[in-house]
């Protein structure tokens, strides 16, 4: 059934219901719940945030609030630091796991355990893993040393490092998973050819698996940053963007803006996000909808 | 037999080096929420790394609801359970109706819907969040079910038509043309051939729906708030609203919380890795 447009195109057209076919009526049908769902839940939500956040008051009100300068910067450390160290080990890992053994197999499946069970348990766990009075980091500390370990979450240094390890705990295996799909699909005898030749180790990296693999590694990584925009959990679970709202990013910034009932400071807050957002997002479209 | 060389045995080790670290890093929060699962509350507390008395009667508490925190354990699961069947459901008809429709019918503006969604699927979660707060206000349905149930249904559908349509692409245009041959209507094309054909993709975005929605913690609590409605991961949450939270009770509901999607991702482990990884990103 090969329905297409461009036979249309050269005649004059008729009254539109005689020129679309009983298929093309049928397409028109079934993408009308999905067109309805987009209509109502992201173009009316998009619009009259934007329509909220119009008032130029709110973006001095934003310039004017430390806590949003200190968001921006910590959304920044998370994505330019967070991401590229998990992505590299993501891509160390999947030449771990890419390895032949039995007992490395068994650990690929144990290994996906983060990404399988919800955040929530497993953040809240590790949040009391570092409670200073009762986690069992500090008891540990103070049977070894007699010292009482310090107060983690209440350093918004460490508390950031650690939003950021929790973030990498949960997503390493995803990512290590699509980097080893991508390894696994390079020619094997371009390995035994360079084993021949004496090839070292860093030198079938550099010249065979990276080349191969640099587009999906550069898709992966920005894909992972526009995701990682939008990670609540991370920050909001383990330190709640405190000590004094120092650890929050911009997703958990937006939230305590609304919870505050300042809606429209929220709104602006996330348009602020847009100029880098934009780019990226129009950068992934070019590349995945080819 | 032979014995495995000496640069076996280093090839080995280093091997293990790695692999003992990414063993004890995966597994250590895991094992921690086990640990307080099992442990009597004085235990729990006490940083031992295995309890001296190991127990069930924490379990026990939370399926005889008796604790204060607990009082609604099963209203919660309810609604974690049906909100995610629910979801499943709605994307997959609407997922499917939509890559059908721009896939083989090849419907006027396809191209750009699709483009529109995968806009969509770009655009951080937590961002699109405050607005959809405002908006599910205005159509009075907050506290409602549904609200949660369409808000997941908005932010899971871009991915499934995405990789649907992928799927449904690269099955023959020949199919579709015999069956209309032998005069099959565009619902029997759709019912008969499109439907068995897509069945592994199908379950593979089935499964995917229903863990993103019953894994979602923000729009959950910001959607939902009396005890009654909220959903098992918004439970959690307020369990840290209290100062001295039961946190071996957390732990263990939090358990029963992760069993269900971890079997579930792994009795589909073999769809989730072929489907969704194929289609998540294109090298």
């Amino acid at each position: 059934m090969a329905i297409t447009l461009s036979g249309d195109q050269s005649i004059p057209a008729p009254p539109l219901s005689s020129r679309l076919t009983p298929a093309q009526v049928w397409g028109i049908v079934l993408l009308a719940p999905y067109l309805l769902v987009f209509l109502a839940f992201v173009v009316y939500p998009v619009c009259y945030g934007l329509w909220l956040a119009r008032a130029p008051s709110n973006y001095v009100a934003l310039y004017n609030d430390p806590i949003f300068a200190r968001a921006a910067v910590n959304t920044l450390i998370f994505l330019v630091i967070g991401i590229n160290i998990k992505m590299l080990i993501a891509l160390f890992l999947s030449g771990f796991f890419a390895q032949q053994r039995t007992w490395i197999k068994w650990l690929s499946v144990i290994f996906i355990l983060p990404w399988a069970v919800p955040s929530i348990p497993t953040i809240l766990s590790v949040r009391f893993m570092f409670n200073p009075e009762w986690g069992v980091i500090n008891h540990l500390i103070f049977s070894f040393t007699g010292d009482d370990g310090p107060n983690w979450l209440n350093d918004p240094t460490v508390a950031l490092t650690m939003a950021i390890g929790v973030h990498i705990w949960k997503s390493l295996p995803f990512w290590t998973l699509i980097l080893i799909t991508g390894r696994l699909a390079i020619a094997q005898d371009l390995f035994e050819a360079a084993e021949v030749d004496g090839a070292s180790w860093w030198q079938k990296f550099r010249f065979i698996t990276w080349p191969s693999m640099q587009t999906l590694y550069i898709t992966c990584t920005l894909l992972s940053m526009i995701w990682t925009l939008g990670d609540f959990n991370s920050v909001y679970l383990l330190t709640g963007g405190g000590p004094a709202d120092l650890t929050h990013v911009l997703s958990t910034l937006g939230i305590r803006y609304l919870r505050l009932d300042q809606l429209s400071l929220a709104m602006a807050s996330i348009v602020c996000a847009m100029p880098f957002v934009l780019p990226l997002v129009y950068f992934m479209m070019k590349r995945l909808s080819r | 037999m032979k014995l495995p060389s000496l640069r076996d045995v280093a090839t080995e080790a280093r091997l293990l080096l790695i692999g003992i670290p990414v063993f004890l890093w995966t597994m250590i929060p895991i094992y921690h929420m086990f640990l307080f699962a099992i442990s009597p509350k004085e235990d729990a507390f006490s940083g031992k790394l295995w309890p001296d008395h190991p127990t069930l009667h924490n379990f026990e508490i939370v399926f005889k609801q008796q604790h204060y925190f607990l009082r609604d354990f099963y209203a919660q699961f309810w609604n974690s359970l049906v909100i995610a069947a629910a979801v499943g459901v709605l994307t997959l008809v609407i997922a499917t109706a939509a890559a059908f429709s721009i896939s083989r019918l090849r419907v006027p503006g396809g191209r750009i819907v699709l483009n529109l969604a995968l806009f969509t699927y770009f655009i951080p979660a937590a961002f699109l969040a405050v607005p959809m707060y405002r908006t599910m206000g205005n159509y009075g349905l907050l506290n409602n079910h549904w609200s949660l149930i369409l808000a997941m249904v908005t932010i899971a559908s871009p991915y499934a038509i995405w990789v649907l349509k992928q799927a449904s692409d690269k099955l023959p245009v020949e199919l579709d043309e015999a069956a209309v041959m032998d005069g099959a209507t565009t619902l029997q094309i759709f019912r008969m051939v499109y439907l068995p054909l897509m069945m592994p993709s199908l379950v593979a975005i089935g499964t995917y729906a229903v863990l993103l929605a019953w894994n979602e913690y923000l729009y959950a609590f910001l959607l939902l708030s009396n005890d009654r409605e909220i959903t098992l991961p918004v439970a959690l949450g307020n369990f840290l609203a209290a100062d001295d939270s039961p946190w071996e009770l957390l732990m263990t509901t939090g358990f029963i919380y992760a069993l269900p999607p971890a079997a579930v991702y792994y009795a589909f482990r073999r769809y989730m890795v072929g489907g969704l990884t194929a289609g998540a990103v294109k090298s």
